[in-house]
């Protein structure tokens, strides 16, 4: 059965999206460094619209050995500080507040199309098909709701305020640019993710903890699973791929099998735990660094100083949970 | 201890002393995972390809770029001005208020499986951000950068706070997935995704309790903040 908005469909869309923010960097001459600028772009850019592209006509191996060397490409320009700021027209603060008072309230009705429209999407069209036709991509249904989110809020604020969609993505670049670097980093942390995996990092982790556990000691022994779930969390940027590792590691053998505890809370707990090192980890970036950088924050890791107290105390707070749960 | 157990661990130190030092991240993360497909022995064109593989599979989490463009428009027609119109206005907003009703607002969505109502782009940004500094404005006048960071980065921990602690009660969220298969991989049947979501509600309760009990005591920290910012003006002033 095919699929009128597929998730391929959503990535050549950010694709072009990025691509027209290429062609207006290249022109901006404020940019001290726009080649290299345009040059990192263009490479995200690429991997978005070529990637399907190059799989079917070179195949998997090739295609991805391409992107492989294109990734190292992005993390070098990065990484030598070839990223910069450019300048853009931008209205006013005096004709921004006029339009504010123009408008009233009804400028929050494009922004808040967005989520209203992407869970409308998601319940309604939801195996929903028409003459064999699915509306939407059912395996990737909210990120899909999620573009047509987006494209009926960029209607709204077009008929709202008389700015076009490509005035839109004019105005996206000062935000985009902002954003710089930390708007890769969530991929190649999945990808250092993939090489762990790979190298089967998560076994040397088990067996290097196994070495300093007591495994009649039943409060140290919840205490390590959930300050490990963290730290190895912090690590990872992701608290899914610290939990295989530790679950199957300490929690299975020491704590479910050696001490009978009741598994459910035990899991559940424990992967709340990893929760609280992703408040603590510049590597959780779409979480911490992404916002800070689309905040203009001066400080890259402030959202992270303002979480610690929180993430701290409710590791304390799970452990203790965890103990008087899963042992009652 | 056989020493080889070590070698797949090496990206870890990587990681940690590139963060330290203040490399670039990307850069950090390139070098943690080739130095790791490396020290295992994994051939380099292998390793390029795990890297592609996984480079344009996770190619969802980047979908944030299609909100900016909508987000952009409606800032130069002025968004963030509205905002903090519309909530000066309100004499009881104070910016902890506003970040406990969102952070309650956040988590009882996000209980009920709408976690994309919210999230960093499409709210905090245009609306929660500056609704805060409004409140903050509106009480105290025009406010120094360093404060107005505070309050910023309060509002993003607000959201990521709720709706992490929120959305593993929904049962049909991926972490009660993950769980569940995990569990059932191995051997262990007896567990219903419904008692998984059931015992998220305890954490879910003390992260509100604590990030609640912070939230009291903002409104008195920018107070402070504020007093002791505007003494050092006056002492510039006077000096």
């Amino acid at each position: 059965m095919s699929t009128l908005i597929t998730i391929n469909e959503i990535y050549y869309l950010i694709g072009v999206i990025v691509m027209l923010l290429v062609g207006m960097t290249l022109r901006d001459k404020g940019n001290p460094k726009r080649l290299t600028t345009a040059l990192f772009w263009f490479l995200f850019g690429a991997v978005f619209l070529f990637s399907d592209l190059l799989v079917s006509s070179l195949g998997k191996p090739m295609a991805y050995r391409i992107i492989g060397v294109v990734v190292i490409l992005i993390s070098l320009i990065a990484g030598f500080g070839l990223l910069s700021i450019g300048t853009y027209k931008q209205r006013s603060a005096e004709q921004r507040q006029a339009s504010a008072n123009q408008y009233g309230n009804w400028i929050f009705v494009p922004a808040i199309l967005i989520p209203v429209v992407t869970v409308l999407c998601t319940i309604l069209l939801k195996g929903v098909a028409i003459g064999g036709v699915y509306i939407l991509d059912q395996k990737q249904l909210t990120l899909a709701a999620l573009c047509v989110g987006c494209i009926c809020a960029i209607l709204a604020g077009w008929k709202l305020t008389g700015g076009t969609p490509l005035h839109a993505v004019r105005e996206s670049r000062r935000l985009l640019d902002a954003i710089g670097w930390a708007a890769v980093l969530p991929q190649m942390l999945a990808m250092l993710g993939g090489v762990f995996v790979a190298a089967q990092t998560g076994k040397s982790v088990q067996q290097v903890v196994g070495l300093f556990v007591n495994p009649e000691n039943r409060f140290m022994l919840i205490v390590i699973y959930c300050v490990g779930m963290a730290l190895f969390t912090m690590i990872m940027g992701n608290a899914f791929a610290a939990f295989p590792v530790m679950t199957a590691g300490i929690a299975l053998p020491f704590i479910i099998v050696g001490q009978h505890a009741d598994p459910a809370p035990l899991v559940t707990i424990g992967m709340l735990a990893g929760y609280c090192g992703t408040l603590m980890t510049p590597m959780a970036a779409n979480y911490n660094i992404v916002p800070a950088a689309l905040l203009e924050l001066k400080d890259k890791y402030q959202v992270i100083k303002v979480q610690i107290p929180t993430g701290l105390t409710l590791l304390a707070a799970n452990i203790l949970l965890m103990y008087f749960i899963v042992f009652r | 201890m056989d020493s080889s157990i070590l070698l797949p661990l090496i990206g870890i130190p990587i990681v940690v002393a590139g963060f330290a030092f203040r490399f670039n991240p990307l850069l950090v993360v390139t070098v943690a995972g080739l130095a790791t497909g490396l020290a295992v022995g994994m051939d380099f064109g292998m390793l390029l390809e795990t890297f592609g593989e996984k480079f344009i599979n996770s190619r969802s989490l980047a979908v944030y770029v299609l909100i900016l463009p909508i987000i952009g428009l409606l800032e130069s027609y002025g968004l963030k001005e509205r905002a903090q119109d519309w909530i000066s206005s309100m004499a009881s907003a104070t910016s902890a208020r506003i970040l406990m009703l969102y952070f309650i607002l956040r988590q009882v969505f996000g209980a009920l499986g709408l976690t994309y109502i919210g999230g960093q782009a499409q709210t905090v940004r245009p609306l929660l951000a500056p609704m805060v500094e409004g409140a903050a404005t509106a009480r105290y006048g025009d406010l120094p950068q360093h404060i107005r960071d505070k309050l910023r980065a309060h509002s993003a921990a607000c959201d990521n706070i709720a709706v992490f602690f929120g959305e593993d009660i929904f049962l049909a969220f991926g972490a009660v997935l993950l769980i569940d298969a995990f569990l059932k991989e191995n051997g262990i049947t007896n567990v219903e995704p419904l008692h998984l979501g059931l015992w998220a509600i305890p954490t879910a309760i003390a992260a509100l309790a604590i990030h609640m009990f912070r939230l009291v005591r903002l409104d008195a920290g920018i107070q402070r903040d504020v007093n002791a910012w505007k003494k050092s003006e006056a002492k510039e002033v006077a000096a």
